[in-house]
């Protein structure tokens, strides 16, 4: 939702992460791309949330159970595990309150995944440091006074909350400036440098 | 004279519709949520399109208050073109070259179903206030037997909106295997303390006009005409946003160049809503907007589940799609967000699209264009799950 649709390799790491025959929510799901994917691909009863009156229209029209909602206020209305998987694609970092948003989807699903810009890629942190600038690029096009993205983390922060909300990282990916999955092997230190964006699959 | 003529005509209507007509015997009588029976009784409809083999491609229409089962077919009192033609008909959304769309007067009005216009078999006389109080589920299960009637398991679709809405709820927790799909609109689960006040105003206009002769005017020869108009103009200025009325009027002068220092319709609103509540008596049964109106008022589908709103819903496997508009106080969108969140906890399929206009409340029955892409993407959607051909 917030971020250029263009670079969202991110939805197919995350179609990848969830088995055929799922009942999957995705909160923040913009026009239903990834839903729709979900649905046709893998046989996955698809629900979605979506702030914006457009997406949610877009999404009927596709023909996805879609709700027009907020996840910082309406998470609060679905019972517990009742998705296997709860997804938050690029929009924890637009939430007002990211830690409470996580604490239900850990509730609401069996499994969460989340993905979100990374905010120590090493252009932001090249822009903050050379420019003195807040980063403007490809996958953040926003400047800091009009920008949805109110609650930007890193890799490392996002693993932090992760520990302090009690959740488990069954698994993460990391996607690099070309689109790539960076290895297993290396360390944290060097996804959180040279990853672009960030993909988590959690469960409580 | 042409308004006597109209007046006479929806005495006629009530009993001898220009519609189709079922009637239920002493066998088949409908059990009202008030404990009585109601036998015999009929039910008027019109139906548009054609039942597939399958009889899977029915469209059942449930009409708000002051509606009919003219949906898509000139009103025989008013010779107006139907109220939602602008959905449904040929190569509309509601396409009745692909669906068999059905519209039935609910119980209680006075287009030709049972209401308190009818007469009663026992006294040769009309109804009036005898005719026992009729809620949603009483309009909804005598629905039911017309559906039966035409050998119809499942419906494809049920859409309403305001009472229409109701209804299409009431369908979908008293009979959640026969309904496919729902499309409740500018509706709630409950009518509010501040639609109930409205309405009570309404009816206390009603029963103050002197006409009214506790409620047996019919035979008297007269009719309350004052008293149900007032009740028609309050009721529509609920129908109607601030933002409308102010678009539409303003303050701006009816006919003429200044105020007239007098109690004049001075004011366009003032002529408009006179001529509305004119218009309306000359169409509707004063008994039957009494009736009708406290069919909503005692809808609380929380209330008949032990408070339990998503109870309403359980074991649903309807896919709804729910639609409010950003500026409706008679529904306002909390109404519908408190069914999507009791939608969502029992687990059903749901949509929900809030449609941003300054049209109020009627804003269902107007062309909106964002309205129509939501409705044309959800039912094509499950039109394709149900298998129903193009």
């Amino acid at each position: 939702m917030s971020v250029n649709a263009s670079s969202r390799i991110d939805l197919q790491v995350m179609a990848d992460l969830i088995p055929a025959g799922a009942k999957v929510l995705d909160v923040g799901c913009g026009n239903g791309e990834l839903l729709e994917l979900l649905r046709d691909e893998k046989n996955i009863d698809a629900r979605g949330v979506e702030i914006s009156q457009r997406g949610v229209n877009e999404c009927v029209a596709r023909g996805l159970s879609v709700i027009q909602g907020d996840a910082d206020t309406d998470l609060v209305y679905y019972p517990d595990s009742s998705f296997d998987y709860a997804l938050l694609s690029q929009t924890l970092q637009a939430t007002r309150n990211p830690r409470q948003v996580l604490e239900h989807l850990l509730r609401i699903g069996n499994r969460v995944i989340v993905s979100f810009p990374n905010f120590g890629h090493w252009s932001v942190r090249s822009s903050l440091f050379f420019k003195g600038r807040m980063p403007v690029t490809k996958d953040l096009p926003y400047s800091w006074y009009d920008t949805p993205n109110i609650h930007f983390c890193t890799i490392r922060d996002f693993v932090v909350l992760c520990e302090e909300v009690g959740a488990v990282v069954e698994k993460a990916v990391a996607i690099d400036g070309n689109g790539q999955k960076i290895g297993f092997s290396m360390p944290w230190w060097f996804w959180n440098f040279f990853g672009q964006q960030a993909v988590f699959l959690l469960r409580r | 004279m042409a308004a006597a003529r109209a007046k006479a005509k929806s005495v006629d209507e009530a009993n001898f519709p220009s519609s189709p007509v079922v009637r239920f015997g002493m066998d088949k009588p409908l059990i009202l949520e008030a404990g009585v029976k109601l036998a015999p009784f009929q039910i008027a409809y019109e139906t548009y399109g054609e039942l597939n083999a399958d009889k899977s491609n029915a469209v059942l229409i449930c009409h708000a208050l002051t509606g009919d089962q003219y949906v898509a077919s000139t009103n025989p009192i008013t010779g107006k073109p139907g109220w939602w033609e602008v959905l449904i008909g040929p190569g509309k959304i509601i396409d009745t070259n692909r669906f068999f769309v059905i519209c039935a007067n609910v119980i209680g009005s006075c287009l030709g179903s049972t209401g308190p216009a009818s007469i009663n078999p026992e006294t040769g006389k009309p109804y009036g206030l005898d005719l026992p109080l009729i809620t949603i589920r009483d309009m909804v299960r005598a629905q039911a037997m017309l559906v039966d009637h035409f050998g119809i398991d499942q419906l494809f679709c049920v859409i309403g909106g305001s009472m229409g809405g109701m209804q299409v709820l009431e369908w979908t927790s008293t009979y959640p295997d026969r309904v496919f799909s729902a499309l409740p609109m500018a509706t709630g689960t409950r009518h509010s303390a501040q639609n109930i006040a409205f309405y009570e105003a309404g009816r206390q206009a009603v029963m103050a006009d002197p006409n009214w002769r506790g409620g047996r005017y019919i035979e008297a020869g007269v009719r309350p005409e004052k008293g149900l108009a007032v009740a028609r103009m309050i009721a529509h200025i609920t129908y109607l946003s601030e933002a409308a009325l102010h678009r539409k009027f303003g303050r701006n002068l009816q006919d003429r160049p200044k105020l007239t220092f007098s109690f004049d319709a001075d004011f366009q609103i003032e002529s408009y809503l006179r001529h509305q509540g004119m218009t309306f008596v000359d169409r509707f049964d004063a008994n039957s907007y009494l009736y009708l109106s406290r069919a909503m008022d005692y809808f609380d589908m929380a209330a008949d589940h032990d408070g339990q709103l998503a109870a309403a819903f359980k074991n649903t496997s309807t896919r709804f799609c729910v639609v409010s508009f950003t500026s409706d106080w008679h529904f306002p969108t909390e109404e519908s967000r408190a069914l999507v969140h009791a939608l969502n906890a029992s687990g059903a399929p749901v949509s929900f699209v809030e449609i941003e206009t300054d049209r109020g409340h009627d804003a269902f029955l107007l062309d909106e264009p964002e309205l129509f892409s939501a409705i044309g993407g959800f039912i094509a959607s499950a039109a394709r799950a149900r298998g129903i051909s193009q």
